[in-house]
Formats: structure tokens, C-alpha cells, sequence
């Protein structure tokens, strides 16, 4: 080792160190609404990541086009790519919290929302988790910072139940059902839902894990070839799925006897199996594009600013992730409606905004959004919002819609969540909220 | 110049025996770590202490821990992610299931539950070496991540399988803010670092060293080698244990068998490797450079970028960083294959002569 080397070596750390530093001095500008993301480009997942951070982006960018922000306040973003990883996830944060007074974080994975739901309280940046994290957090007196909006997985497990109920005549006792899931957090969020329809119904509920990235199935489709399920519901993400649906061609498990939440049937999820998985259902939370899409082509991907791809805008995840960055800057609107027009909002403030939420179809109409979602309102008890989804099937080159927007069940979701969140708050020590803290 | 140890005469076998004999080294070390406890808290950060400096220090005793076990006793391991989550998980177990009983207790019952699976997966070790002790440990890595997601007991019976703690508190001061969890995992450390550098001076870790450098010959000049290597594996899991506990308890919060996947096992391996195999000193350097390069040329690239003004997306950013973090590890085994701890020495050596060099 040369002198020569080892001097080089300083350099380099000590350049570095000093460029660590600029990023935390130079931070947003005062007039500006900073929306942190937290995509995933890269990494096992990337393939499902990518086209819902595009839809994400592309909408902020819509907003200050079309709009010229919210009521005059633009907005600006930063990604930072957590590759789905639960660290990456927490520095990601912990990086981006600090370019404003608090903000809205969404970070497309339940691992992370876990972690974050530990986090966000003590800074005051509300989550919003639009169908995933924890199933619980819909319960605003617990989970004071989380939004699960449109829908929880216990929402999109009722969902699919009563569809398959529906479509066996009303009675599914007896029938055998299996639950393919992730084995993580993300993969086990349905089955305390699934456990209490099977005992009402009486169903026969089979859990195969699998264990992620979800590359390698042969364990778990053997067993699906031995049991021969009536149904199986599929709860992947990213590689898994597409390997789920090849096991299923290869094992001869009728695809049309498959149904994956919404996470786990979109483009890229069936793209590779192509017709093979022809007749394979799924849950969609979204709506056909409509004119909120027809905007996107016109005013941002018209001037050349369009993130990704065009023919990628209004594919499923694409327009998940548009309708979740919509809900974001929802909640700064209806902020900005009580704390001052034309303001920045911080993170209490949106998170008040969110849990006043009030999108009925006049409003949606106004905003474009009016095909892609159904109106939505929140309070401090249901920070859902709205739970329903419709069921789409794909034939072969493209996704058709096969349903009716269908309602998860409230009645057998709430006493859930209420148990589920009690115990959260015991194990935390937490109190209820009280309603004067609801007004705040 | 100023770094020579002239005139500094050792007159009893205690001043012989310092950890660090040379003055300047014990004043230095000293200032370091006044700087970690008093300088750095003024200075840093809430980003600094959450995202860089907590990670930095638990994973650098993880290392430490690691580094008995590969550097100093010779026995490959891949299965220091399984002994962290084990550490993670039991402390868990007591800190929920036994009411009040003090979280240091607690994180150091992690520790030794892992100490006795690291000893059950030790035991192959006393029949193979090298690559094939690494396979039969990834063996501990597995059952690990298999228990921790299947066994619901575990984790108090969580839904989703994910284990969380909350309100920390030592002795009625809670560890909330960053700085106080900063401090609270420094003084792990710190306490950490001062006993294994004393374990590896000892017989003890000569026994390790000899059993390194040439097992057979230990063995006949009277070293037990079931007693070195299980010793090892204990020492080095209670650490590493312990290490999974604080990451758990006080860096995630909240978190699933994933945060010890067998990419953690790789990312401590790596950190001994580069930092230093059989070094004290190397387990910082190999936790510094795994933790904040990476992170660092995260956010040094987008700004290098706008100075030329090209911007740099998100997806390119995360390839470029890799890339340029995997050159960088290659470029350093190139240069140095014992590690940045043997850039350290190689620096003091060539400062004792300077500016006189011969």
C-alpha cells in the first residue's frame, strides 16, 4: 500500500463526506408542497414498483400543469428507491422527512408501513396506505396517523369471498379453499379475515406460504395438486405471481378458479404467461381511466414530461398509483380548506385534511377522477374511506372488468379491526382517542 | 513527528500490557470516543443519527462479533443474520411476555439465547472447516428465517407475523429521540469493543488465533479445540445477539424476519472481510464502509449531476450505486486483501517516520 493510495483513499472519503452534507442544507423551497415518494425502480419487485410510481408522478406533474397546483401552491416531489427493502424503506424517510414540515408518505409495501406506523406519530407525517399495510389502521382512534384508504386486505379478502359465495349460489360450506400468499407481513394481512369467514361459512381454509421473492412455487402447487382446492386466492407480489400462474398451467389448476387481490393482477403480472392464464380473475380498486387519463396524455406526456412510458398510462398499477398520489394531494386540498388557502400544509394539517375527506361524485367529476374511483369520505373513526372493488379477468391479452363494484362487509370487518386495534393499543399503551381530539 | 513512542519507557508489566501502549494511541482513542459521546450529539442531525450513525454503530458491533468468530477463530460463518434475528426475537419474548423487567436485561437475554444456538450450530464446526462449516451455518440461517415466520409463539401471536416495541425505557429515561437511542447503542458498543479486544489478548483469544492459523498443531501443543471453536461461537453469537436486539429494538421498531435474511449474514460477512479479518479496529471500518458508502453515493450522485447538469433518475441512481459500490469493493480487495484495518496500520507506520522516512 502506497502513500500515494492511502492520501487518494482520504480524498475520496472526505469529498464524500462533505457532499453528505449539502442534500440536509438545501431544502425546500418555502412555497412549495413537498411530496416525499417512495417507489421502487429497481429490485425484485421493480416490475410492479415502476408502473405505480409512474402513475404517482405523473399525477403531481398533472396537478402543476393543469391546475398550477393545489389553489396556487405547487407542488414538488423527490423520489427515493427503496427497492422494497424494510431498512432502505426507514433511511428513505428519514431522508426525505426532513425537506419540509411534515408531508405524506406512501410506501407501496407493508413491511415498511409497519415500520413507519412506529415513526410516523412522533413526527406527524401521516401514511397513507391505499390498499395495503396494516388491515387494522382503518381504525382512525387507534391508528391516528394511518390511512388505509380504499380498502384494507381484509376489505379485498371480503371482497373476493363474497363474489365466490355469490357465484357458488350463495353457500360455500364445505368447499375447499387455499390462500397462496407472500410470506410476509403483506401475505398474512388476510387470513385473520379468511379464518373468521370460514368459520361463519364454513368453508375449508388451506394456507400455503410462500417464501419470498415467491421464485421457486413447486412445494406449494404440489400441494394444491393434492388437495384440489375449489378455490385458490392468490396474494403475491411482483415475480411470485407470474410463477404462481406458470405453476397453475403446469399443475392444470384451472385458471378461472384462481383469484388474486389487486396487488396480484395487473399487466406485468400476466404479461409473461399470456394466454396461458386466460380466465385468471383478480380485484382492481380502479375504474377505467376516463378523463384524468385522457388529461394525462394531453398535459403531461403532450409536453414531453410524462415519466415512463406512454402506452403504459392506464394499465392497472399505473392507475393505482395515480388514484393514490390523487388521494395525497386530496388531503392538502381539504388542509388547505381549513388551515388557509393558497398555504403550506404541514404534516398535522394533512393529516387532518385526510381524515375529512369528502370526494362524493360532484367532486370526483370536478378532478377528472370521476370514472376511476368511487367517492370517498373519511372521519376519525373509518380512515378507510370507501371499501369496494370490482373483479376483472383477463382473456388472454387484456383485463376486462367481470363485476359490479362490490362492498366488503362491514359487519364482519369491523369487529375485527376493533379487536385487532385494541390490542395494538394495549401492547403500545395507548388511549383511544378522545372526540375532542377527533376535531383537532 | 508527533507520533513516536521515544522516551516512553514501560516500567512494570501492567503499562506493558495497556491495550494501547503507545500514549498518543490512548489519548487519541480517548478523544475519539469523548468526541462519539459529547461531539457528535451537538453536531449531528436527526437524518444523520436515524439513517446513518444508529445503523453505523449497531451493525459495526454486529461486526465486532462476527469478526471473533471469522477473524480471529477462522470458523466461516454465514449465520450471523439467524444468531441476530434470535437475539431480536428472545428479547422480544422477554420484553413482552415478562412485565417489568429492564430492557438492558432483556437485550442481554437476547444475547443469550442466541449464545446457546450459536453453540447447537457451532457443533459442526468441530468436524468441518472451511466452505463446508459455511454451509452447514447458512443451515442455522434458514431454520431461523423458517421459525421466526412460521412459529406464531414468537411473535406474541401478531396477525401478520411482525414483531414491535414500543416506550424504552432504562431506568426511567426513555430512549425516544435519536440522539438518546444514538448514545444508549454507543455505550453498548463501546462496552462491547473494550471486552472482546481484552477476550482476544487473553489466552483465550490466542487459543482462537492458534486454532486459525493451524488446527492440528493447537491440538497437540494442548489447545482443546471443541473448547476454542464452541467458545468462539459463543462469544461471537452473544455479541452478534445482542446486536440483533438494539437493530430490532431500537433502529427498526417494528420488523419481520426479513430485516435477518441471509443477505444480513452476507452484508457482516463482507464487513469482516473488507474491514479487516482478525481486527477490532476493522469491524468499524468494514460497518462504515457497508453502511454509509452505499447511502453516500446515493444522495453525492444526483448533486454531481446537477453540476454537470444531467439528471439522474431514480432507477439509474440505485443501478449507478451499486455499481459503483461493487467496483469500489473489488478496487479495495485489489489493493489491500487484509482489509482497511491493514490501511490503518499501514498509515501509522508510515506516520511514525514521517517526515523522515528512510
Amino acid at each position: 500500500m502506497k502513500l500515494r493510495q492511502l492520501v487518494l483513499a482520504t480524498v475520496v472519503a472526505a469529498s464524500g463526506l462533505s457532499a453528505a452534507l449539502i442534500p440536509a442544507a438545501a431544502s425546500a423551497q418555502a412555497k412549495e408542497q413537498f411530496f416525499p415518494v417512495l417507489p421502487y425502480r429497481t429490485g425484485a419487485y421493480a416490475p410492479n414498483g415502476v408502473p405505480w410510481a409512474n402513475g404517482y408522478a405523473d399525477y403531481l406533474k398533472l396537478v402543476n400543469l393543469r391546475d398550477k397546483g393545489i389553489n396556487g401552491v405547487k407542488i414538488s416531489f423527490e423520489e427515493c428507491d427503496t427497492a422494497y427493502a424494510t431498512d432502505r424503506g426507514v433511511e428513505c424517510y428519514e431522508r426525505l422527512k426532513g425537506k419540509a414540515q411534515g408531508s405524506v408518505f406512501q410506501p407501496l409495501s407493508t413491511g415498511i408501513t409497519f415500520a413507519l406506523t412506529e415513526k410516523a406519530p412522533g413526527d406527524k407525517n401521516p401514511l397513507i396506505t391505499g390498499g395495503y399495510g396494516r388491515s387494522e389502521s382503518s381504525d382512525g382512534q387507534v391508528f391516528k396517523w394511518n390511512f388505509p384508504l380504499m380498502g384494507t386486505y381484509w376489505s379485498g379478502a371480503d371482497i373476493i369471498m363474497q363474489f365466490i359465495t355469490k357465484k357458488e349460489g350463495g353457500n360455500i360450506k364445505g368447499k375447499k379453499i387455499a390462500l397462496v400468499y407472500h410470506d410476509s407481513p403483506y401475505g398474512k394481512e388476510p387470513i385473520p379475515l379468511l379464518q373468521e369467514r370460514a368459520k361463519m361459512q364454513g368453508f375449508d381454509l388451506s394456507l400455503l406460504p410462500v417464501t419470498a421473492p415467491g421464485v421457486e412455487q413447486k412445494a406449494t402447487w404440489l400441494q394444491i395438486r393434492q388437495q384440489r382446492p375449489d378455490y385458490v386466492l392468490l396474494w403475491g407480489w411482483g415475480v411470485m405471481n407470474s410463477a404462481a400462474l406458470k405453476e397453475a398451467v403446469a399443475t392444470g389448476y384451472p385458471r378461472e378458479k384462481m383469484y388474486g387481490v389487486w396487488w396480484s393482477a395487473a399487466e406485468p403480472d400476466v404479461k409473461d404467461v399470456g394466454e396461458a392464464a386466460k380466465g385468471y380473475n383478480g380485484l382492481v380498486a380502479t375504474g377505467p381511466g376516463g378523463k384524468v387519463i385522457e388529461d394525462i396524455k394531453k398535459v403531461v406526456h403532450g409536453a414531453k414530461q410524462g415519466t415512463g412510458p406512454m402506452d403504459e398510462v392506464g394499465t392497472t398499477l399505473y392507475n393505482r398509483g395515480l388514484v393514490s398520489a390523487a388521494l395525497a394531494v386530496e388531503g392538502v386540498r381539504r388542509a388547505q380548506e381549513r388551515f388557509g388557502k393558497g398555504k403550506v400544509m404541514n404534516g398535522d394539517q394533512i393529516r387532518w385534511g385526510l381524515e375529512n375527506l369528502a370526494l362524493d361524485q360532484k367532486a370526483l367529476d370536478k378532478l377528472g377522477l370521476s370514472t376511476i374511483m368511487k367517492p370517498l369520505s373519511t372521519s376519525c373513526l373509518d380512515h378507510e374511506g370507501s371499501r369496494q372493488a370490482r373483479m376483472h379477468t383477463w382473456d388472454g391479452k387484456k383485463w376486462n372488468y367481470s363485476s359490479d363494484w362490490i362492498e366488503a362487509d362491514e359487519s364482519i370487518i369491523k369487529p375485527l379491526v376493533k379487536q385487532y386495534a385494541d390490542k395494538y393499543a394495549a401492547e403500545k399503551k395507548l388511549q383511544r382517542r378522545t372526540p375532542q381530539d377527533c376535531q383537532s | 513527528m508527533f507520533y513516536r513512542e521515544n522516551g516512553q519507557f514501560k516500567t512494570s508489566y501492567k503499562s506493558d500490557q495497556q491495550i494501547f501502549p503507545i500514549t498518543q494511541d490512548r489519548v487519541g482513542v480517548l478523544l475519539l470516543v469523548a468526541f462519539a459521546f459529547i461531539g457528535v450529539p451537538l453536531m449531528a442531525d436527526e437524518y444523520m443519527f436515524r439513517a446513518i450513525l444508529i445503523p453505523f454503530v449497531i451493525l459495526a458491533l454486529a461486526a465486532l462479533g462476527v469478526n471473533i468468530l471469522v477473524g480471529y477463530c477462522g470458523q466461516i460463518s454465514l449465520g450471523s443474520g439467524a444468531f441476530m434475528a434470535v437475539g431480536a426475537y428472545a428479547a422480544y419474548n422477554f420484553f413482552v411476555r415478562v412485565e417489568g423487567l429492564p430492557l438492558i436485561v432483556c437485550l442481554l437475554m437476547g444475547g443469550v439465547f442466541a449464545t446457546l444456538v450459536g453453540i447447537v450450530f457451532g457443533i459442526p464446526s468441530l468436524r468441518v472447516k472451511g466452505l463446508y462449516l459455511a454451509v452447514a451455518t447458512l443451515a442455522a440461517q434458514f431454520f431461523c428465517d423458517w421459525a421466526f415466520l412460521r412459529i406464531k409463539w414468537f411473535t406474541n401471536d401478531s396477525a401478520s407475523g411482525t414483531a414491535s416495541v414500543a416506550d424504552l425505557t432504562v431506568m426511567g429515561i426513555g430512549i425516544n429521540t435519536p440522539t438518546e437511542k444514538y448514545l444508549f447503542c454507543l455505550a453498548f458498543l463501546v462496552v462491547f469493543g473494550v471486552l472482546a479486544k481484552n477476550l482476544v489478548r487473553s489466552a483465550i483469544g490466542r487459543e482462537w488465533m492458534a486454532i486459525r492459523d493451524m488446527d492440528v498443531a493447537a491440538a497437540v501443543i494442548g489447545i482443546r479445540p471443541m473448547y476454542a471453536k464452541l467458545s468462539a461461537f459463543a462469544v461471537s453469537s452473544f455479541i452478534v445477539g445482542v446486536a440483533g436486539a438494539l437493530w430490532a429494538f431500537v433502529h427498526l421498531g417494528s420488523w419481520e424476519p426479513a430485516a435477518f435474511s441471509v443477505d444480513r449474514s452476507f452484508q457482516l460477512l463482507f464487513m469482516v472481510i473488507l474491514g479487516g479479518m482478525g481486527s477490532i479496529m476493522g469491524s468499524f471500518f468494514g460497518a462504515a464502509f457497508i453502511v454509509v458508502l452505499p447511502i453516500l453515493i446515493n444522495q453525492v450522485l444526483p448533486f454531481l449531476g446537477g453540476l454537470v447538469g444531467v439528471e439522474v433518475s431514480t432507477a439509474a441512481l440505485t443501478h449507478a450505486e451499486q455499481i459503483i459500490f461493487g467496483a469500489l469493493i473489488v478496487w479495495f480487495l485489489i489493493v489491500e486483501p487484509h482489509g482497511l484495518a491493514k490501511l490503518w496500520s499501514v498509515g501509522k507506520q508510515k506516520l511514525r517516520l514521517w517526515p523522515f522516512p528512510h
